[in-house]
């Protein structure tokens, strides 16, 4: 198929389409809101259910009506309707269906501004709604990855009655890249048997989030676990670069993953030896190639659109062993990779390992910049 | 007594189809039981035991979806109008209602039902008000009466600092979208009778594609009212009548000329 | 002459409410102090003749426990 030029958030919505998306809910909000207006006139166009809620809060719970009746149904928003979309979640992992959202993320707290960050990584990766649940958490770079990344999400999230949420940021649903789109899937014509469709007496479905009794909430808390464990195994994903011989890696995810590729390219330029580990799953987050990698270099530096979020889970793997710096930048600031450049040379010219926190290293440093 | 040969009579009344037959958790006395039965039985006589699907809301008929004998989901506190209309936009030929209480419809949930009912969603809410937020304890909900006493206002609600009661029925029913909004009362046969024709009317509404129906059913709370069931029946007749008056708050003509 | 009629209430749904009781027009059900249900109430029952099928009683009781039987009409 042709490459043609798409929007990012757009692509994601087609791509959606694509995957046999029967219900959109959404609202609006900056900058994902092209989702919406893009679903507004290409659901309906093909007889399929759209509807604008009142709020992120009523989008959320109407995709939590909609996932109920066994159909393929999706919302998109930003970081400030994802604290929104939380109780929702909640409730959605608690009744345990399937179903997507899109979180095309911009830097917070509050409502902070419109420009891009990868601030959301604490409140979806480790959970964000109460209770014991994991999302399955994929953070595309690209806009072609994300149009891969959603195509194929559904067919997880059916596979596990799962949550699953694609984490980009605002500059990936705002640019515009060469796309190739997947196939059209034609709409599903069955209805799982665990929906609820008008079933009666013995075909009766209840789907609620509620264990009265706490021996049953438990045995459905391990069992969630348990089934957690499935998909550790079978859902990581990340990817490499220019790992051989490195003595030194790089660890970003998202744009800030991309941005870091052409520090790492650059660098490699110049013979240093620097490679890239770009997390591309962050729940089930990539322990095992965190550990690999930080057996391997001497240094880690972790770079994000946030305080250090990842850098936390990265620490954890490299359990003290490996030097782990962190570069961020937030505000809806994005790093530019002569940043990261120098963040590469200084560390390879040698640093002092030294007992502070890299976040409070790296808080040291930014006194010169910001 | 005289004994009757049960064989050679006919059956007056039995349990509906469409209700579980099992013991509830509700109060004795509560009218939630009585709504679940009306409800019951105009599924069974409209035929749409095969095609319903409740919305169990969060209050004291959060169990909801253990008394009813079809398909049911549970939505989070205040949000069923919106689980609801999620259900029914992708499941148009199925027959949907929520069924709320005033805390879950009037204090968290008013975005939802206003927004469901200015949309004129096809679905159906029935609404239980006894004045208070039954399940936790009889706290003040945003229909607790001037001066009542509950829980969270226990020198009686002060309207200085608390404000006044919400009208549901009257706040939805000035939407376009409303297309049948009554108020009737569980309170003495009579009105159960009128109760049980308005949900009949208002699921006709759904049947007929004629947008969003809503019954309000004023309702006793005997445990959290401190009075007997009976006694509770009166107060309610006496106190919350004339705050929540009865009847046909809005009925578009295309109901109001329906011959059932 | 009003048919008879006679009611047959479920006693593991009944919880004694006494909304069947102040309701019904011919007062003749009352509460059994001899029985206590597996619920731990004393059930509603037809105290005295007099039932006429009326199923006032079926309506009011938020159990649905009461089934109601009238004699049929011999024309």
């Amino acid at each position: 198929m042709a490459k043609e030029l798409w929007e990012g958030n757009q692509a994601f919505a087609e791509a959606a389409v694509r995957a046999g998306l029967k219900a959109y809910f959404g609202y609006p909000i900056t900058p994902q809101t092209e989702a919406l207006e893009y679903m507004s006139a290409r659901m309906p166009q093909l007889g399929r259910t759209f509807l604008q809620a009142e709020s992120e809060l009523a989008a959320i719970n109407m995709v939590y009506g909609a996932a109920c009746a066994g159909v393929r149904v999706m919302t998109s928003t930003s970081s400030p309707g994802t604290s929104l979309m939380m109780e929702g979640l909640s409730y959605i992992a608690g009744t345990e269906v399937p179903m997507v959202l899109v979180d095309v993320m911009r830097a917070g707290p509050g409502l902070g501004n419109i420009a891009p960050a990868q601030a959301d990584y604490n409140q979806i990766v480790h959970g964000g709604g109460h209770g014991d649940y994991n999302p399955i958490v994929l953070a595309p770079a690209s806009i072609q990855e994300t149009v891969d990344t959603v195509y194929g999400i559904f067919d997880t999230v059916e596979k596990y009655n799962a949550i699953g949420i694609v984490l980009i940021d605002g500059s990936i649903g705002q640019m515009m890249e060469a796309v190739e789109m997947p196939p059209m899937l034609e709409l599903r014509k069955t209805y799982p048997d665990w929906a609820v469709k008008g079933g009666f007496a013995a075909d009766r479905r209840v789907l609620t989030s509620i264990h009265f009794n706490p021996a049953d909430e438990e045995k459905a808390n391990l069992r969630r676990m348990r089934q957690w464990q499935e998909i550790q195994k079978n859902e990581t994903r990340y990817k490499e670069y220019y790992m051989d011989g490195a003595k030194m890696a790089v660890v970003g995810f998202g744009l800030a993953g991309r941005i870091a590729l052409s520090a790492v390219r650059a660098a490699r330029a110049e013979g240093l030896p620097v490679g890239l580990l770009r997390p591309i799953s962050l729940s089930p987050f990539p322990n095992q190639a965190v550990r690999q990698v930080a057996q391997q270099v001497d240094n880690i530096l972790v770079v994000e659109m946030n305080s250090g979020m990842m850098l936390e889970d990265v620490i954890k793997e490299t359990k003290g062993g490996t030097n782990v710096e962190f570069y961020g930048r937030m505000g809806g600031i994005m790093p530019f990779p002569d940043e990261i450049l120098s963040e590469i040379k200084r560390i390879l010219a040698g640093t002092r390992r030294s007992d502070t926190h890299p976040r409070d290293q790296w808080l040291k440093r930014m006194e010169g910049i910001a | 007594m005289a004994i009757l040969d049960i064989k050679n009579m006919e059956v007056v009344y039995e349990h509906p189809k469409a209700l579980i037959d099992i013991n509830t958790h509700y109060c004795p006395g509560c009218t939630h039981g009585v709504a679940h039965r009306l409800i019951a039985e105009v599924i069974d006589e409209m035929g749409m035991t095969k095609k319903t699907i409740g919305v169990a809301s969060v209050g004291c008929s959060a169990f909801a979806y253990s008394y009813f004998n079809f398909d049911f989901v549970g939505a989070a506190h205040g949000r069923a109008p919106a689980m609801a209309t999620g259900i029914k936009r992708v499941r148009p030929d199925r027959f949907v209602f929520t069924y709320q209480g005033d805390g879950d419809m009037m204090s968290i949930g008013t975005g939802e039902i206003v927004a469901a009912a200015g949309r004129g969603e096809n679905i159906t809410v029935i609404f239980l008000n006894n004045a208070n937020f039954g399940m936790t304890g009889g706290q003040m909900a945003p229909t607790t009466l001037p001066g009542m006493k509950t829980s969270s206002s226990p020198n009686g609600r002060d309207v200085e600092q608390m404000g006044f009661p919400l009208r549901a029925s009257e706040l939805l029913a000035s939407q376009d979208g409303a297309s049948y909004i009554v108020r009737r009362s569980l309170h003495d046969p009579k009105n159960i009778r009128m109760a049980k024709k308005a949900i009949r009317l208002a699921f006709e509404t759904q049947a007929r594609g004629l947008g969003f129906s809503m019954v309000e059913l004023l309702s006793t709370c005997p445990t959290n009212w401190r009075l007997t069931p009976a006694k509770a029946g009166l107060w309610l007749e006496e106190k919350m009548i004339p705050y929540y008056p009865l009847g046909d708050i809005k009925v578009i003509p295309a109901i109001s000329e329906l011959k059932i | 002459m009003p048919l008879n009629g006679t009611i047959i209430v479920d006693e593991n749904l009944c919880k004694a409410c006494e909304l069947c009781v102040e309701a019904c027009p011919q007062h003749v059900i009352a509460l059994d102090n001899e029985k206590i249900t597996p619920r731990g109430f004393h059930p509603a029952h037809l105290a005295q003749d007099g039932c006429t099928g009326c199923g006032i009683c079926a309506l009011v009781c938020p159990e649905a426990a009461i089934t109601v039987y009238r004699e049929k009409h011999v024309a």
